[in-house]
C-alpha cells in the first residue's frame, strides 16, 4: 500500500513540478490525474498496483471537502448579502448545462446512428 | 483553555467521525437530500460555533485532509482509465456535448451572476460550479475566487441534480438513457453521479465519465474563457 501511494504522488508531484516550471493555468491535480491514466495506459504502471489506492481514495474523497465546506461559515456575511443572486444564478446555469449537454449528446448521436444505417 | 483541550488530532478525529456518522444516516433513510458532506459540513459549523473554536483555528488543524484532495483527484485517472474505451467508441458525441455544457455552463453562471449584481469574487467563484468540489476548490482557488464558496455552491448543484436532474431531463425531452446520464455527471458531478450508481451500474459509470470529462475540460477552458470576458469587460 505504502509503494501504491508513492505511485499516486509521483503523478501529483510531476503536475506540480510542470505548473511551477511552465506557470501554466491547470491545477497540478488535474495533470496528476492525466498522468495517471498515461502511464496506465502506456503500461509504466500496472493496474493492480494503483486498484486499491484509487479505490481508497475516491471512496473518501467526499470526506476531504468537507473542511472547505466548513470554510463557508466565515464568509456567510457576504453570501447572506447576495443569496439571492447566488442561487438563481448557480440553479438556471446548472439548468442549462443539464439540458445542453443531454440534448447536445442525444442529437449527435442519432445523426451517428442515422448516418451508419445509411452506410449499410 | 477550553480551546487548548481541541488538539489537532482531536479535531480531524471528530471531522471523520461526524462524516461517517452522516453517511451511515443517509444509508439508513435513503434520503438523497440528507447528503453526507453538507450534512458533515453543518454539523461541524454547528459544533465550532457552540464551542467558540475560530474557523480559522479549525481550519490550521485538518489542512492535512484538504491536502489528501490532491491525490484523491489523482486517482480519478483510475476510472477514467477503466472507462477509457466506452470513452474511444463514442469520443465525437460525448466531448462534443460535455464541452458544449461545459462551456454553457461557464458563460451563463457568469453572465448571470454579473447581471444579479454579484461582485467580482463571488463571479469568480461561482464560475467552476458544475465540477466536483474537488476541483471547483482548485479552479476557484485558480482563478482568484473563495475556494470554499466554490465547494459549497457545488455540493448545492449536486443535490439539486441528484434530486430532480432525471426528472427535468425527461421533461426536456432528453430521453437516451446514455445522453441522460452523461449530463447528470456533467451539471452535478459526483453528487449527481451517486443518484446513477443507485439506478444501474451503466448509468454509474457514463456519469462519472461525464464527471471526469467536465473536470478536465473546465480546468482548462475556465481560465481562458474568464480571461476573456474580463478582456470584454463583463466580470
Amino acid at each position: 500500500m505504502f509503494v501504491q501511494i508513492l505511485l499516486v504522488l509521483f503523478c501529483l508531484l510531476l503536475g506540480e513540478g510542470i505548473v511551477y516550471t511552465t506557470g501554466i493555468k491547470v491545477p497540478p491535480s488535474i495533470l496528476g490525474m492525466l498522468f495517471l491514466f498515461l502511464f496506465l495506459k502506456v503500461g509504466i504502471y500496472k493496474e493492480s498496483w494503483i486498484k486499491e489506492i484509487a479505490e481508497l481514495l475516491l471512496k473518501y474523497l467526499p470526506l476531504f471537502f468537507v473542511p472547505a465546506g466548513v470554510g463557508i461559515m466565515a464568509y456567510l456575511g457576504k453570501i447572506a448579502q447576495n443569496w439571492f443572486g447566488i442561487l438563481t444564478a448557480s440553479l438556471i446555469s446548472f439548468l442549462l448545462v443539464l439540458v445542453v449537454t443531454g440534448w447536445t449528446h442525444q442529437v449527435l448521436r442519432n445523426l451517428g446512428k442515422r448516418k451508419t444505417r445509411h452506410g449499410n | 483553555m477550553e480551546i487548548n483541550f481541541w488538539t489537532d488530532t482531536l479535531l480531524i478525529v471528530v471531522t471523520v467521525l461526524v462524516f461517517l456518522m452522516a453517511k451511515k444516516l443517509q444509508q439508513i433513510t435513503g434520503l438523497l437530500l440528507l447528503n453526507p458532506i453538507l450534512a458533515a459540513m453543518l454539523l461541524i459549523m454547528a459544533g465550532l460555533w457552540y464551542l467558540h473554536i475560530p474557523f480559522t483555528r479549525y481550519h490550521q488543524s485538518v489542512q492535512v485532509m484538504e491536502w489528501l484532495l490532491k491525490p484523491a483527484v489523482v486517482a480519478l485517472g483510475f476510472p477514467l482509465y477503466l472507462y477509457w474505451e466506452t470513452i474511444r467508441k463514442q469520443a465525437l458525441p460525448m466531448l462534443v456535448s460535455l464541452l458544449a455544457g461545459s462551456l454553457v455552463g461557464l458563460f451563463s453562471v457568469v453572465v448571470l451572476a454579473k447581471v444579479l449584481g454579484l461582485p467580482k469574487v463571488l463571479i469568480l467563484s461561482l464560475a467552476p460550479k458544475s465540477v466536483t468540489s474537488a476541483i471547483a476548490i482548485e479552479v476557484s482557488r485558480m482563478l482568484g475566487g473563495i475556494p470554499s464558496l466554490a465547494a459549497g455552491i457545488a455540493i448545492l448543484v449536486g443535490l439539486f441534480g441528484a434530486v430532480f436532474g432525471y426528472p427535468i431531463l425527461q421533461f426536456f425531452g432528453v430521453k437516451n438513457p446514455i445522453s441522460q446520464a452523461l449530463s447528470i455527471g456533467n451539471a452535478s458531478h459526483g453528487i449527481g453521479t451517486s443518484r446513477s450508481v443507485e439506478i444501474g451500474q451503466r448509468f454509474g459509470a457514463l456519469s462519472t465519465i461525464g464527471l471526469i470529462v467536465n473536470a478536465v475540460l473546465t480546468s482548462l477552458i475556465a481560465p481562458w474563457v474568464l480571461g476573456l470576458m474580463i478582456t470584454w469587460g463583463w466580470i
